[in-house]
């Protein structure tokens, strides 16, 4: 007779019904068990591989290399930065999508989200297409500023920017859905401007989705490296992110890689971990 | 009852696909030359006739500046062996070397250093000794033109020309090292790229005023750059090799392909593009 009872079940759940009864709840099911542990296996595997295959006697002489603190500092500071930048670019636009009815606002969701699907290495070329020296708008630059930023650390800044800040719009659009809207029509009614409304009722109302979206683009901006190797080039200080060192190190010397890694995998993790208590779960 | 356990199975079924699906994307990606599942050439009763048939995908991982002769060789070998596929993989080749003492399935290996070809015979994974059959020189590559007036390897290291060089594990990287040590020259690139086509495509696209490459390269160019040669390239000339893979496939049809690189047709399609013959 259970199958019967999962059936109702599914059905209830189909309609929608708030059951607020304590539903009796049968053993996870083997089809739904299974592959969800050969998932789970198939995301720490390759951690635990990494961490099994470290060379640990030399660790200690790998990690303090300049050539990683090098790359390490350059990956936080330009991480940051490009979060940053989505921040103060990605939380307006964000606003617009969900706040405002304008023509084409589907369209236009839909092209914010392009960089989150397109290969980073497309998007590398498509942004040397852009603002590289001979770029539609780079060569104005240029001309006019004497700006270059192919092979300059704001060059890898902006390769971030792009891939990681629709990671951000997405996420702080969904909260802004969610909020109520009651509360700015509240606050406007009262006298507020718009702006301000938007400043000291929805900001903070949204803050949860805000710091949820950055730590999503800070952690995809360090990450990132096809756009980045595309656009900013390969220069030990200057574009030499830790991705791309992991990539360069891989080729002579899989020890160093592997040393590397373990690097960037503490810092997502620590990160990660941090925020998530603080913030993460109040969203 | 029948029906819902036959909607239970079919539901397992799509999971199952699912996975399946996930994991075929997975191993799609994991290698770019997977193509290895045609069938092999039976290898087993080859017995002597070289007149014997060949079938089947010839994998090659070639360095990437064979790119543009082998692709030629890899038609004119189809186009000699009816039923035969040529599939290549072009790269760095500290990247290709790396990805075959990783497992990756393949038969031949032409690197552009001994030194990267040490990489894959130090492991045990090629069958025979590596045998040179070219030889590359360095030029400098420059925008159409010339506008930046180089002349030398001298003129690299003036300031606000934005040079671009292989990264020191590729073999470009390598020899563009060594010609600059042997000239005492001082130079500092804004970018070490990951292989010579990398390097040479900045040119291309105007981001760099010059790239030190292969003379292969610039030629393979066309007039999208301009070729500066300069006399230290001679101190930095790189053997490349070719050698049978130990855990080839397809052992018979890529000796055969090896066979055309080293024949006079082979050196011909080389020469042509820019190779010198060892």
């Amino acid at each position: 007779m259970t199958g019967a009872d999962t059936s109702r079940a599914a059905a209830d759940t189909l309609t929608g019904g708030p059951r607020s009864g304590r539903v009796r709840r049968p053993g996870v099911p083997l089809p739904l068990m299974l592959p969800a542990l050969v998932g789970l296996a198939f995301l720490l595997l390759p951690l635990v591989a990494l961490l099994a295959r470290a060379p640990w006697r030399t660790l200690p002489d790998q990690l303090t290399s300049t050539a990683v603190w090098q790359a390490l500092q350059l990956s936080l500071v330009s991480a940051t930065a490009a979060t940053a930048v989505s921040l103060v670019l990605g939380v307006p636009l964000a606003w617009l999508l969900a706040r405002t009815e304008f023509p084409g606002r589907g369209l236009v969701r839909a092209l914010v989200t392009l960089p989150l699907v397109l290969p980073p290495v497309v998007g590398g070329v498509a942004l040397l297409l852009a603002l590289g020296r001979n770029g539609i708008v780079g060569q104005w630059l240029d001309a006019w500023f004497g700006i270059t930023l192919p092979f300059t650390t704001a060059g890898v800044v902006v390769a971030e920017a792009f891939v990681a800040m629709p990671f951000l719009v997405i996420s702080v659009e969904g909260t802004l859905r969610a909020a109520d809207p009651r509360y700015e029509e509240a606050a406007t009614t009262l006298g507020a401007s718009r702006f301000t409304a938007f400043r000291r009722v929805t900001l903070p109302l949204i803050a949860p989705g805000v710091a949820a979206g950055s730590v999503l683009a800070w952690a995809r901006a360090l990450g990132e490296f096809g756009a980045t190797i595309t656009f900013a080039g390969n220069f030990p200080g200057r574009t030499q992110t830790m991705p791309l060192a992991v990539y360069l190190a891989l080729q002579n010397d899989p020890a160093a890689a592997i040393a590397l890694s373990l690097v960037l995998l503490a810092v997502s993790i620590t990160v990660l971990a941090g925020l998530r208590d603080r913030w993460m779960t109040a969203s | 009852m029948k029906t819902r356990s036959a909607r239970r199975t079919r539901r397992m079924v799509q999971v199952a696909g699912a996975g399946a699906a996930a994991l075929l994307a997975l191993s799609a990606c994991s290698s770019s030359s997977d193509s290895s599942s045609s069938p092999k050439s039976d290898s087993s009763s080859s017995s002597s006739s070289s007149a014997e048939k060949l079938s089947g995908t010839v994998t090659v991982f070639a360095a990437a500046s064979l790119k543009e002769s082998f692709t030629t060789l890899g038609q004119e070998f189809e186009k000699q062996h009816p039923g035969t596929k040529v599939t290549f993989n072009f790269g760095g080749s500290d990247t290709l070397a790396a990805s075959i003492t990783g497992g990756a399935p393949a038969d031949v290996f032409a690197a552009a250093s001994p030194k990267t070809m040490a990489i894959v015979t130090d492991k045990q994974d090629a069958a025979g000794t590596p045998a040179t059959f070219v030889r590359n020189q360095l030029e400098i590559a420059t925008l159409p033109g010339n506008p930046d007036k180089v002349a030398s390897l001298k003129d690299l290291t003036k300031s606000g020309l934005k040079v671009v060089l292989c990264d020191k594990t590729v073999p470009c990287g390598a020899a563009a090292q060594k010609a600059l040590e042997a000239s005492n020259l001082k130079l500092t690139p804004v970018s070490y790229e990951q292989d010579v086509k990398s390097a040479l495509t900045k040119v291309e696209l105007k981001e760099a005023d010059a790239a030190v490459v292969y003379k292969t390269d610039v030629k393979a160019a066309g007039d999208k750059v301009e070729g500066v040669e300069f006399p230290e390239s001679a101190k930095a000339v790189n053997d490349y090799p070719i050698v049978l893979l130990k855990d080839a496939p397809n052992a018979e049809a890529a000796k055969a392909f090896i066979a055309l690189v080293q024949s006079a047709e082979g050196s011909k399609v080389l020469t042509e593009a820019g190779f010198l013959q060892p």
